[in-house]
């Protein structure tokens, strides 16, 4: 039990945290939001898996990645090649000259199913392709950065390049890819109408589960001799290799584990909006990303959730309500975090958050009758190891 | 025709003579005999809310509501203003003129943000939460295809205004600019009749529209003009250099260039040929792609003399295009150009309100079906005439221009009406 408490759900802080925000998503936003907003709020979620992956490789691990859209892509184009082939039966494409394949590659005068699309026919393999296709690609790109010891800046530029080939790669071999399109026209998932109301709901919700699973799994790995590790190495990674660590290896984990949790955030994506296209793989998506979680507060895997969703809700809402004028207004909402809450959204958390922890125990002391003060453990935690 | 519809279609010419926006019918003496009916219908009194609007959507007794649809910002928002403003602009002056069915219509923008998730975003909000009757927008071919499952699975319609590759014909779309075959054909027979032209150098960007067109503009050089194409190229979108197709266009030395180079690459493709030592007076080329907007961009002396095939240019000389253009100068201002996909859009509110006049609702399958009748025609539409095809395609005219220093074309040659056909047999 406390494993659970101490590990999973990172002490007293950041239970409350997790309750309030599974009790958001999963119970205050599908009640009072419309089937539209709340497939709105699922898409907004599906980045925030980025988001999180960010807060472990970039707030723990240190080493900013500018290039989470990559995995991110990844992972949608592979579901969005599964459901791309289901789509193209050939009795859907039989006006095209060769039915059967997706109707992009017919308009590239490609007359075969490339090879490399040939297992996506299967779910199973599709899923497992989810996880482990970016996991390997970050594996690559981390153990040839990381074990030169290239960082910190230089990762960052070389993720953001990266991130600009497989965008250049995905625009160019439109045969293959659906070029600047996308893959779009997505409808069924094993003969099952994805674009239907119910069929969004019910993504919606496997989404918000995921999604706390993944804020769970982290915290998990963080809370470890390994997440300990991680900070040290972020602070002094030096001393943490003098002890006998090899420092590399530790890296590429997160950046692979980072990479995976991402993906998973595409594949979701994919899902809920019914198309991948590139525009999820260049920079601007990428850094994007690394914005949610800063403002969410980057050492803080709920925090940035919450900045993904302020974003996101900000950029609709103030893009309908006033079209011309609302990049403006989201520059300025970007200046107000930073000069007010440096720490981000979850800065405020930290400095406030022990007054609701503090009526969560008056609570629950009420209910069990029992008066144990217990509000000081919250505050004796040091900031470095706070997992909010 | 029934008495009804009748009625309707001079309710129309009652309240449009005055704009000169009036909606032909065959039946003239059917409809001069309803003429009581007529003046009764022309108050409106009879169009309440429940007949002409079963499914819900944002109508009320005196407005209907529709969405815009276009890149206010981010790169495709230089190309996509006009479009918007045009559309306005056919807005205001229909609501001048009474609105539709006695209701005005009220317009509820949103963004795109030349982002194609966001693009699907917003129309959903548009036709979910808005309820909007009618959408006028989108431009590039990948904003099409996002928001296109949006509209089929929410029912709702869309006026796209931009030439396109073809190949597609939904039921909730009206494309109110020419599809490939439309400006490809009788350009490429102009230029090999009137050119002598045999060889063909065919450059394009490369997505789906330049590759889709130059498909049939090879199967149409080869097939039917006996021609040859001696070289194709596509360069990636944004792409600045062109050094070497340059190279190769002198060694293989065409007739013609045949070119869909597209955006802010255009600038650089038409700057480059001109340091090149190529120009109008020693190669003819003809472009798909280059507008009265693009040529801001590209500077008009960079472009002197060579070739668009457009529907539309803002030269034309006729009464219904010089109102347009003036009309357009005084909302949007006086450096305001007009280019094809500008003035397509500008037939987007028009073709609605036709059709919803002689649907009798707002309804979109009823709007459709009115539509898909292939009566539907505009007599005063800038470009001259257009006429709604059943496959919601218009039939036009496809014209060539010869650009001018000042960024205006003179247009010279205009081929007869054609009929749109989204799926060509032979070209695909």
């Amino acid at each position: 039990m406390s494993f659970v408490y101490e590990k999973l759900m990172g002490g007293k802080q950041g239970m409350v945290g997790l309750i309030i925000l599974s009790a958001l998503i999963l119970v205050v936003f599908p009640m009072f939001l419309d089937s539209f907003r709340l497939n709105l709020l699922g898409k907004y979620l599906t980045y925030a898996f980025a988001a999180v992956s960010l807060v472990l490789i970039w707030g723990y691990g240190g080493t900013l990645s500018l290039g989470q859209g990559i995995f991110f892509g990844l992972g949608g184009y592979a579901m969005a090649m599964f459901l791309k082939l289901e789509a193209s039966s050939p009795e859907n494409t039989a006006i095209q000259s060769t039915p059967g394949i997706p109707d992009f590659m017919d308009w590239n005068q490609i007359t075969a199913l490339p090879w490399f699309w040939e297992p996506f026919s299967s779910f199973s393999f599709t899923i497992i392709a989810i996880l482990v296709v970016p996991t390997f690609f970050a594996f690559l790109i981390g153990s040839a950065m990381f074990k030169r010891r290239v960082g910190g800046v230089y990762f960052a530029i070389i993720t953001q390049v990266i991130s600009v080939i497989l965008t250049v790669l995905i625009v160019g071999q439109q045969g293959f890819t659906g070029g600047i399109n996308g893959i779009t026209d997505l409808r069924t998932l094993n003969g099952w109408d994805i674009t239907s109301d119910s069929a969004k709901n019910i993504f919606y919700y496997v989404n918000c589960v995921l999604l706390i699973g993944v804020i769970v799994l982290s915290r998990w790995v963080l809370t470890s001799k390994f997440g300990r590790l991680l900070l040290a190495i972020r602070d002094k990674e030096d001393r943490v290799r003098f002890s006998g660590y090899d420092v590399a290896n530790f890296k590429i984990f997160i950046f692979c584990l980072a990479a995976m949790i991402s993906a998973i955030g595409g594949a979701m994506f994919t899902l809920q909006v019914g198309f991948m296209s590139p525009s999820f793989v260049g920079i601007v998506p990428s850094i994007e990303m690394v914005i949610f979680a800063a403002v969410g507060g980057r050492m803080s895997l709920i925090g940035a959730v919450y900045g993904c969703l302020l974003i996101n809700f900000g950029k609709t809402v103030f893009s309908e309500s006033f079209p011309e004028l609302w990049l403006f207004l989201m520059g300025g909402l970007f200046i107000a975090v930073v000069m007010f809450f440096p720490n981000g959204l979850a800065g405020l958390w930290q400095d406030y958050g022990h007054y609701v922890t503090d009526r969560f125990t008056a609570i629950k002391n009420k209910i069990l009758n029992k008066s144990t003060p217990s509000n000081d453990s919250a505050k004796k935690t040091l900031p470095e190891t706070e997992l909010s | 025709m029934s008495d009804l519809e009748s009625n309707r279609s001079l309710d129309q010419t009652a309240t449009n003579t005055g704009n000169r926006h009036l909606i032909k019918r065959r039946s003239l003496l059917k409809t001069l005999c309803a003429l009581p009916a007529g003046i009764l219908l022309a108050t409106h009194m009879s169009f309440a809310v429940a007949d002409v609007n079963t499914t819900g959507l944002a109508v009320t007794d005196k407005d209907v509501t529709v969405g815009i649809l276009h890149s206010l910002t981010g790169t495709m928002a230089i190309s996509e203003t006009g479009a918007q403003e045009a559309e306005k602009l056919a807005i205001k002056q229909i609501n001048e003129m009474g609105g539709i069915l006695g209701r005005q219509i009220k317009i509820i923008q949103e963004d795109g943000a030349s982002d194609w998730p966001t693009f699907a975003e917003k129309s959903k909000k548009l036709l979910v939460q808005d309820k909007v009757a009618a959408v006028f927008g989108a431009w590039t071919s990948a904003s099409r295809k996002a928001v296109l499952p949006v509209f089929e699975k929410e029912n709702g319609l869309l006026y796209y205004p931009t030439f396109y590759e073809g190949l597609e014909q939904s039921k909730n779309v009206i494309y109110t600019g020419q599809e490939a075959t439309q400006q490809i054909l009788d350009g490429l027979n102009w230029v090999a009749k009137e050119k002598k032209a045999k060889t063909f150098y065919l450059i394009g960007s490369d997505y789906i529209w330049p590759r889709t067109s130059m498909k049939i503009a090879r199967k149409h050089i080869e097939n039917v003009l006996g021609g040859k194409v001696v070289g194709e190229e596509y360069k990636p979108l944004g792409n600045t250099q062109f050094g070497s197709v340059i190279n190769k266009i002198r060694l293989k030395k065409p007739d013609v260039i045949y070119a869909a180079v597209v955006g802010g690459s255009n600038v650089a493709w038409f700057k480059q040929l001109k340091a090149a030592g190529i120009n109008s007076k020693k190669q003819t080329l003809l472009t798909i792609s280059v507008t009265e907007d693009e040529v801001l961009g590209i500077g008009g002396e960079n472009l002197e003399g060579f070739y668009s095939i457009m529907k539309y240019f803002q030269s034309q000389d006729n009464p219904n295009n010089i109102a347009f253009v003036k009309a357009f100068k005084e909302m949007w201002g006086d450096d305001s150009v007009i280019g094809d996909v500008t003035q397509a859009a500008y037939l987007g509110p028009w073709l609605w309100k036709a059709a919803v006049e002689k649907a009798g609702s707002f309804d979109v399958d009823k709007v459709v079906a009115a539509s898909e009748e292939g009566d539907i025609e505009l007599t005063t539409a800038p470009e001259g005439y257009v006429k709604l095809h059943p496959n919601h395609h218009l039939w036009s005219k496809a014209r060539v221009g010869k650009w001018n220093k000042d960024g205006q074309a003179t247009v010279v040659y205009t081929s007869d009406l054609l009929e749109p056909d989204p799926f060509p047999a032979g070209y695909q």
